[in-house]
């Protein structure tokens, strides 16, 4: 647990820095996410504490968003004002982007498929 | 006792350890509420939890920022969680690999398309140019998105609401949507989930099943760099239209 938070920990440091260091637009935790991946291709397989931790951590995945979204207090003024833009934008663009990235994908991984 | 309740309540409300009891006390509750009916959408235990404690903290007059003081613990774990999606995702590596040009394809058309109609409808519906570029980045996870809109001159604390509400409406919609369109490959969910709702996406994914999960924690980190590379080079057509 202890060894398996400390990868986690110091792979988001690495990336961090990285991300400092070459003023990246990417924030430090993804590129720590590509880095991790790239050591896991490298072992060739998952630490059974890291397995164990990660599990974990990303079963209450959505329990860490509830920070940030409380911040919608802060917004009130706005969204009461701007409520038809904000609510049809998000609506209609979050249908749209699930499903040209499904209709997209499933149409090429068929074609793929066949080929 | 020889201290009254109110100067209890002075106290913990404004010690870290009030508010972040609440955060998981509030999470805990939501959640117990979406399992009893039965994980219907309309419950989702995000927006029940953020109902929850931003209703407490406006009826006890307690800022966001003093809230934030405790919450921050919770919200620093999302960095390593990000970190953490790399084993799910080392785990469908062989698939993840088949599956190479349809998931760059795929990811390139799902991108443009969340970003663009997010701002084209808030544009056609006379939101103001702040809002419309607080929307560009709404489809990735928070803290590119806030980075991104603070570059390009939206408002970094309210993309981090439309963020999460994006979130929280892709884990609700996902399901019946692909229902709907008849997509029943766990792989190409977890892809639109992850592209367009993030974490949030994710989260919902993997409760459809750990393939649907580490496509989306790919889609997830894919999206949030091509966002970040994309939005800034859009930048010059949306400010002629927004002006």
């Amino acid at each position: 647990m202890l060894a398996a938070i400390s990868i986690l920990l110091v792979f988001q440091l690495i990336g961090e820095v990285i991300a400092l260091a070459f003023s990246l637009p990417v924030p430090g935790p993804v590129i720590g996410m590509a880095l991790l991946f790239a050591a896991l291709v490298l072992r060739r397989q998952i630490p059974g504490q890291l397995q164990h931790t990660a599990h974990s951590l990303l079963q209450h995945l959505s329990l860490l968003f509830v920070p940030a979204g409380t911040g919608v207090m802060l917004h009130t003024q706005r969204l009461t004002n701007e409520w038809l833009p904000i609510v049809a934008s998000l609506l209609i663009s979050t249908v749209l982007g699930l499903a040209v990235t499904a209709v997209v994908m499933s149409a090429l991984a068929h074609f793929t498929r066949k080929h | 006792m020889d201290k009254s309740i109110s100067d209890i309540w002075v106290y913990l409300a404004t010690s870290p350890l009030l508010w972040l009891t609440a955060t998981l006390l509030a999470y805990q509750g939501a959640y117990w509420v979406f399992q009893r009916c039965g994980g219907h959408p309309l419950t989702n235990p995000v927006l029940l939890a953020v109902l929850i404690l931003a209703g407490i903290l406006t009826v006890t007059g307690v800022s966001y920022q003093r809230y934030f003081e405790g919450a921050q613990f919770v919200h620093f774990l999302l960095g390593p969680a990000t970190v953490a999606l790399a084993v799910p995702l080392y785990a469908q590596f062989r698939k993840v690999r088949e599956m190479a040009l349809p998931v760059t394809v795929a990811l390139v058309a799902g991108s443009l398309t969340a970003i663009a109609s997010a701002m084209a409808v808030a544009y056609w519906l006379d939101g103001s140019p702040a809002t419309i570029l607080s929307l560009a980045p709404k489809s990735v996870t928070t803290p590119i998105a806030m980075g991104i809109a603070e570059r390009v001159g939206g408002l970094a604390s309210l993309t981090a609401v439309l963020v999460v509400l994006t979130g929280i409406l892709g884990a609700m919609i996902a399901t019946p949507l692909f229902r709907l369109m008849g997509i029943r490959n766990h792989a190409v969910q977890g892809m639109a989930m992850g592209l367009a709702s993030h974490g949030l996406g994710t989260a919902r994914a993997f409760q459809i099943s750990e393939q649907a999960g580490a496509f989306s924690a790919l889609a997830m980190g894919l999206n949030g760099l091509l966002t970040a590379v994309l939005i800034p080079l859009l930048m010059p057509v949306v400010h002629r239209l927004i002006g």
